[in-house]
């Protein structure tokens, strides 16, 4: 039926008109972004010192030194990525649902939950990683894990409050209505929770915890404090070899690759719930 | 002739939702669209206040091409009313916010001459003592009143009611209806979506019957809803009545 149907000529003026405006836009974009690139440029290189920083920041000679040892660097990166964000989403799920439990008999579980978000979104990670990465070997346990996994805990246990606190606005947005539903069916508080409220609530809060992990994607960087070689502190090596920045650089875009996937991903899972929120109108 | 719609199409991916309909509507006129649902009533009226893009035709308003893409959607919009079936009100806003909005935003009237037209308006339709609350506090039929007034106090040559009365408990509807029927009788031009078989005979000067995006069957009231020439029209009447809605 609509294969048939041969626009009439208002249409095809109509047509023909939208597509001079979307040329004229696209080359209105061409022309603004060129200016502006240009104006950035002139203004970044003809500033007094940009000799200067061009060639403690920008030499091509030392970012290809150090780039071996910085990418081999983020391979721990990703690797410590890869297991805190799963840790964490696992940690702040569970304390979510720590803080939803109803009864008296839950009140010292709840209250728990609650004090870990206060204390733990409170302190800087920096504390954090230090409190964990030097303190607890400080006690002299048996059995004492390396600074690289203790660095993880303090990474875990501080996103965890951050992920604990989306996941429950996730659970707290699922309507009432919804809970009755399902009471109503029979199914008990744990099953109403498992199957009713708990895949709308994710759903509904995929795209700031895919952002929270996002932000974990830098953050790790900062486990180098503790002591291990990250791409951060393969950079800070190289840059104190040569008294030159340019490693930071590297490990800078290095990062940013390193983020493009994930915020790829994010773009379009907020993408998709917003299509499908909007489905029904 | 204050609204004229010729040969409009509007496809939605493989669907033909309106196929080269045409309808035009006189000033202080009231036309009554029916039809089953998914015959093309909304889209419409949607098409008509620029929401949708028409795929291809024309429509007119006040002897202006608001087809055309030079034209300025939200300058054409000013000029037309709507009311939705789940009245859309601003769940943020106090009944009062929700009738200001545009008037003060839009239009550019001061803050207490908006105030006391919309004051007004609710002392009218005896909702004067509901101005501070909000919409959740409201009835269906409430919250459908002031979303009638918040479209009128912008003046509109146009007033577009998409289903209105079909959220509503069957007790509710009457005091929205009596609200429209008012209307009709200060002259207002409307287009109402409607389920109401009973209402739009009252209170519409044409009834248009809708049928797969055409218009199968127009006429006066009692023409079309009491005597149709169409099968397809005595079919679908038919099944009205069965629901007990005629």
């Amino acid at each position: 039926m609509t294969a048939l149907h041969t626009p009439s000529d208002v249409e095809r003026g109509r047509i023909a008109y939208r597509r001079r405006r979307a040329v004229r836009s696209v080359l209105l974009a061409a022309a603004s972004t060129a200016v502006l690139g240009t104006l950035l440029v002139v203004a970044v290189t003809g500033s007094p010192g940009w000799d200067r920083v061009r060639t403690s920041f920008f030499n091509a000679e030392i970012a290809k030194e150090s780039f071996p040892a910085v990418l081999e660097g983020l391979w721990l990166n990703i690797r410590m990525l890869v297991v805190c964000a799963v840790l964490a989403l696992a940690l702040g799920l569970f304390i979510a649902v720590l803080r939803t439990l109803r009864g008296p008999v839950f009140f010292p579980v709840r209250a728990m939950a609650t004090l870990y978000t206060y204390a733990f979104r409170g302190i800087p990670l920096i504390i954090v990683i230090y409190l964990f990465a030097f303190g607890i070997p400080g006690l002299r346990l048996q059995g004492t894990p390396g600074v690289l996994v203790l660095g993880g805990a303090a990474l875990v246990v501080t996103y965890g409050a951050y992920l604990a606190e989306v996941f429950r606005a996730g659970i707290e947005s699922v309507h009432p209505s919804q809970l009755a539903a399902a009471r109503s069916l029979g199914l008990t508080y744990r099953q109403t929770m498992r199957h009713v409220v708990l895949p709308q609530a994710v759903r509904r809060v995929a795209p700031p915890l895919l952002n929270d992990t996002v932000a974990l994607q830098k953050d790790v960087g900062l486990v180098s404090l503790a002591g291990p070689i990250d791409a951060v502190r393969a950079a800070q090596i190289a840059t104190a070899e040569n008294f030159n920045y340019t490693p930071y650089l590297v490990a800078a875009v290095l990062f940013v690759l390193l983020a493009l996937p994930l915020i790829a991903v994010t773009d379009w899972v907020t993408l998709r719930a917003a299509r499908r929120q909007n489905a029904g109108t | 002739m204050l609204l004229s719609v010729d040969r409009v199409r509007k496809v939605f991916g493989p669907a033909v939702v309106l196929d080269d309909l045409s309808l035009a509507v006189d000033e202080h006129q009231v036309v009554a669209l029916i039809g089953a649902s998914g015959s093309g009533k909304s889209t419409l009226l949607r098409c008509v206040n620029l929401l949708e893009r028409v795929d291809d035709g024309t429509i007119t308003l006040d002897g202006e091409d608001i087809t055309d893409p030079r034209v300025d959607p939200d300058v054409v919009r000013r000029r037309i009313g709507m009311v939705f079936q789940s009245y859309n009100l601003f769940p943020h806003m106090t009944v009062l916010g929700n009738i200001t909005l545009a008037p003060t935003r839009v239009h550019k009237r001061a803050a207490a001459e908006a105030r006391e037209k919309a004051m007004e308006w609710l002392t009218r339709v005896g909702l004067a003592d509901k101005a501070d609350s909000y919409p959740d506090r409201l009835s269906g039929g409430q919250q459908q009143r002031v979303a009638i007034v918040r479209a009128l106090v912008n003046n509109p040559r146009l007033m577009l009611l998409d289903e209105v009365t079909s959220a509503l408990d069957p007790e509710l509807v009457g005091e929205v209806l009596t609200m429209i029927r008012d209307l009709k009788s200060e002259g207002m031009t409307m287009v109402l979506a409607t389920h109401e078989m009973g209402f739009a005979r009252q209170v519409a000067d044409r009834v248009v019957f809708l049928d797969g995006g055409r218009v199968l069957e127009a006429g006066p009231p009692a023409q079309v809803l009491g005597d149709p020439v169409e099968p397809r029209t005595r079919q679908f009447l038919s099944r009205i009545i069965e629901a007990g809605r005629l």
